[in-house]
C-alpha cells in the first residue's frame, strides 16, 4: 500500500501485461534457461573478435613501450586518457540510476538499474586500463599503493590528484561492485532454486549464498541498499569531480578551470545514460523484456539526457565566456585559437562535441522524437561520440599548444595500436555484458515484483475504475 | 544440529500474509520466519522484529575509515617521509580530503556488507532448508515453530481459514550448515509428514 503515495494514476504503468509474480520470474528467468538466439551469438562473436585485437594491441604497448602510441613530448596524454575518462563517465549512469533514484523513491529504476550496474562495472574496468597501461612499465603499477615497502620510506604523493583518481576509481569499483552483488543475491536464488540441472543448481547455489527469503534478511537487506544508495550517491560526484582535478588542478591554459568538476559529472550523467539507453534497447529486443522496459523507461532517461545535454552546454559556453572575460591570453587563445575554431588542426573536435553533445539532444524536447526507439539508439550513439569529442577536445587541444610554441607539436593522430586498445575495451565492456546477460537476470525480479501491483497494468486499470464509479472511495483508499 | 517441528502456512497474496501473522502472534504462536520472494514493507514490524543496527555499524566503520585515511597520510607526510610537494605544507588537510572521503565510504560499504552477510549467515557454500520451494518465485511462507504444547491440529485447522493456499507440517533443520546446493539436503529429514 505505501507505494500508492508514490504513484499517479496518470503515468503509464511500468509493469505492462497484468503479470503475476510467476509470470514476472518466468519472464526475466527464461532467456537464462534458454540457448540464446542468433542475435545474442553475433554480438557475442564481435565482441570477442574486438576484445582479441584490443589484447594483441597491449601487447604490443607493454612488449615494446609506450612509443607504439602516437605520444609524443607534447601530446603526452592522447587517446588514452581521453577514453579513460570517457570509460569512467559511461561508468557514472549506473550508480546514478541505482543509488540516487533509489533515494529519489523513483518506481521506473526497477526495471533498467541491474543492467545499469552491470554497466557501471564493465565500463570501470575498461577505465582502469588505460592510466595502467600509461604508465609504460605495467609491471611496477602496484607503486601506486601506499604500502610499508621494501625500499625505504618511499610513498605515492597523496597530495596529487592523481593518485586520489586511485583511490577513487578502485573504491567506486568496490561499491559499484558490493550494491550489484547485494541487490542480485535474491534473483540468483530464484535462478537456483528453479535450476534443473545438477551444475546450474551447484553454480547458483554458491552464488546465492543462501539466500532463502528471510523477513530479516529483506529487513537488513533493505536498509544496506539504502545506506550504500546514501554512500555511493556522493561517491558518484566525488569521482568525477576528482577526476576533473587531474585537468582543474593543473595550470594549463583550458584546464585550469574551477567550473570541471560539475561539468564532468553532468557529462558522465549524460554520456552514461546515453550508453543504458543503448543497451537497454538492445537487451530488450534480444531478450524479450519489453514488458519491464516500456517506451516509458526510455522516454525517462531520454529526459535525463536533455537535462544533463543542456548542462554541458551551459559549461561549454561559460569556459567560451570566462576565456573572455578573465582576460588571460593563454586562456583566450586556447579557447578561441586552438578549440572553437574549425580551421585550427584539432577544430574539427570541437565542433563535433557541439553538434553531438549540446545540438542534436535537443530533439528530446518533442516527446514524439522521445519514445522513438530508432531515434533513440542513433541519438546514444551520437551522445557517446559527442562525449568522446569533448574528453578529446579538453586533452588533446589543450596540451598540443601550450606556453611555449617551441614545445609545440604539429599534429597527432592515434596508432593503429592505441586505436586497437580501445576497440579491445569496447570488446571487453561487450563480451562481458554478452555474458551477464546470458547468465544472470538483467532485471531485479524481487524489485520489479515489489512494484508489480501499484505500478502494473491492473492496478492502473483498477485504479481507474474505482475512480470512475466510487469517486469517494478512490479519495479515500488512493489520494492519501 | 537439532531438527524441528514447523507448521508452514503458503500464501499467494501478501494482502493474506499481514492479518495471518498477526492472528498467529496474538494466538500466542512463536512464528520462526516468514519467507518472501521479496521485500513486503511493513512485515517486519507486523512480526514484531526490532529495526536493524547495521546503520550504526556503517557510521563505525565509516568513523574507522576516515580516522585510517587521516591518520595514515598524515603520519607518511609529517612524520614517516616529509617532503614538500606543490609548496603545500606537510599536514596539507584540503589535499587529504579526496583520500579521507574515498576510504570513509570504502570502510563504511565493505564493513556493513560483511556485516550483513554475517548477520544473515550468507556465504558460498551456506545452505538452508527451504520451506517451500516458491518461497523465492511467488509464495510467502510463514513458519511456525512447534513447541511440545502447540496444538498442531489447532493451528493447522486455524491457518486454513486464512486465505492460505496450503499447510503443511515439516521437520527440517532450522539453522544454516555448510553444503552444496546440489546435494540432498543430508542432514534433514526432509519428508513431509503431513500435507493437508
Amino acid at each position: 500500500m505505501s507505494l500508492f503515495k508514490y504513484e499517479s494514476e496518470l503515468r503509464e504503468p511500468l509493469v505492462k501485461g497484468s503479470k503475476t509474480y510467476h509470470q514476472i520470474t518466468e519472464d526475466i528467468v527464461a532467456p537464462i534457461e534458454v540457448k540464446p538466439g542468433k542475435l545474442w551469438y553475433i554480438g557475442f562473436y564481435i565482441a570477442v573478435c574486438m576484445l582479441l585485437f584490443g589484447v594483441f594491441s597491449v601487447y604490443e604497448e607493454v612488449v615494446y613501450g609506450i612509443g607504439q602510441w602516437n605520444l609524443n613530448k607534447t601530446q603526452g596524454w592522447g587517446w588514452d586518457i581521453t577514453n579513460f575518462v570517457w570509460w569512467v563517465g559511461i561508468g557514472h549512469a549506473g550508480t546514478l540510476i541505482s543509488a540516487i533514484l533509489l533515494l529519489f523513491r523513483q518506481g521506473w529504476r526497477t526495471g533498467v538499474n541491474r543492467a545499469a550496474e552491470a554497466m557501471t562495472i564493465f565500463a570501470v574496468m575498461c577505465a582502469g586500463q588505460f592510466p595502467v597501461f600509461h604508465m609504460g612499465r605495467v609491471w611496477d603499477a602496484f607503486f601506486i599503493f601506499p604500502y610499508p615497502n621494501s625500499r625505504g620510506s618511499l610513498w605515492p604523493n597523496f597530495d596529487s590528484p592523481l593518485l586520489w583518481d586511485v583511490f577513487a576509481i578502485s573504491t567506486y569499483f568496490t561499491v559499484s561492485v558490493l550494491f550489484w552483488y547485494t541487490g542480485l543475491l535474491p534473483d540468483l536464488a530464484t535462478v537456483r532454486d528453479r535450476a534443473k540441472t545438477k551444475l546450474r543448481k551447484l553454480l547458483y547455489g554458491i552464488a546465492s549464498f543462501g539466500w532463502t527469503g528471510s523477513t530479516k534478511h529483506w529487513q537488513r537487506h533493505e536498509a544496506l541498499s539504502l545506506v550504500l544508495a546514501g554512500l555511493a550517491t556522493p561517491l558518484v560526484l566525488s569521482v568525477h569531480t576528482i577526476v576533473s582535478f587531474d585537468f582543474a588542478t593543473s595550470v594549463i591554459p583550458g584546464w585550469h578551470t574551477t567550473i570541471f568538476p560539475p561539468y564532468f559529472v553532468a557529462g558522465a550523467v549524460f554520456s552514461g545514460f546515453a550508453m543504458v539507453n543503448s543497451l537497454l534497447l538492445v537487451v530488450r529486443k534480444m531478450m524479450n523484456l519489453q514488458d519491464y522496459i516500456t517506451i516509458g523507461h526510455i522516454e525517462a532517461m531520454n529526459k535525463v539526457i536533455v537535462l544533463t545535454g543542456s548542462i554541458v552546454g551551459v559549461a561549454y559556453l561559460s569556459e567560451l565566456f570566462v576565456a573572455w572575460y578573465s582576460g588571460n591570453k593563454y586562456e583566450a587563445y586556447a579557447f578561441f585559437y586552438t578549440r572553437a575554431n574549425i580551421y585550427s588542426t584539432l577544430g574539427w573536435s570541437y565542433v563535433g562535441m557541439i553538434g553531438c553533445n549540446v545540438l542534436s539532444p535537443q530533439i528530446f524536447w518533442f516527446r514524439k522524437m522521445r519514445r522513438n526507439l530508432a531515434v533513440t539508439f542513433f541519438m546514444s550513439v551520437v551522445v557517446n561520440i559527442g562525449m568522446w569529442f569533448e574528453r578529446f577536445v579538453i586533452i588533446a587541444t589543450s596540451i598540443y599548444r601550450d606556453y611555449l610554441p617551441s614545445a609545440w607539436s604539429v599534429y597527432y593522430s592515434p596508432s593503429i595500436w592505441e586505436l586497437g586498445f580501445y576497440i579491445g575495451t569496447f570488446g571487453l565492456f561487450f563480451t562481458c555484458f554478452f555474458l551477464f546477460s546470458k547468465y544472470f537476470p538483467v532485471i531485479a525480479i524481487a524489485e520489479i515484483k515489489s512494484i508489480a501491483k501499484t505500478s502494473g497494468d491492473n492496478h492502473k486499470l483498477n485504479v481507474a475504475h474505482v475512480e470512475a464509479e466510487e469517486p469517494e472511495a478512490f479519495a479515500h483508499e488512493y489520494a492519501h | 544440529m537439532a531438527k524441528k517441528k514447523f507448521v508452514v502456512a503458503s500464501f499467494d497474496e501478501e494482502a493474506n500474509l499481514f492479518p495471518a501473522v498477526k492472528d498467529v502472534r496474538t494466538a500466542g504462536y512463536k512464528i520462526h520466519d516468514v519467507y518472501t520472494p521479496f521485500p513486503v514493507h511493513g512485515l517486519d514490524k507486523a512480526m514484531g522484529l526490532r529495526e536493524t543496527s547495521l546503520h550504526t555499524a556503517g557510521f563505525i566503520y565509516g568513523i574507522i575509515g576516515t580516522a585510517t585515511a587521516l591518520g595514515g597520510m598524515s603520519w607518511v607526510f609529517v612524520s614517516d617521509w616529509p617532503q614538500i610537494y606543490d609548496g603545500k605544507p606537510h599536514f596539507a588537510l584540503p589535499a587529504f580530503i579526496p583520500i579521507t572521503f574515498e576510504l570513509t565510504v570504502l570502510f563504511a560499504s565493505v564493513g556493513m556488507v560483511y556485516t550483513f552477510c554475517w548477520l544473515c549467515q550468507l556465504a558460498p557454500f551456506v545452505k538452508k532448508h527451504l520451506f517451500h520451494p516458491r518461497q523465492t518465485d511467488d509464495i510467502f511462507a510463514m513458519v511456525i515453530e512447534c513447541t511440545p504444547t502447540t496444538n498442531v491440529e489447532e493451528l493447522v485447522d486455524s491457518l486454513k481459514s486464512k486465505g492460505t493456499v496450503g499447510v503443511e507440517v515439516q521437520e527440517a533443520e532450522a539453522d544454516w550448515w555448510w553444503g552444496r546446493w546440489d546435494k540432498s539436503q543430508q542432514i534433514i529429514n526432509d519428508n513431509v509428514i503431513e500435507v493437508l
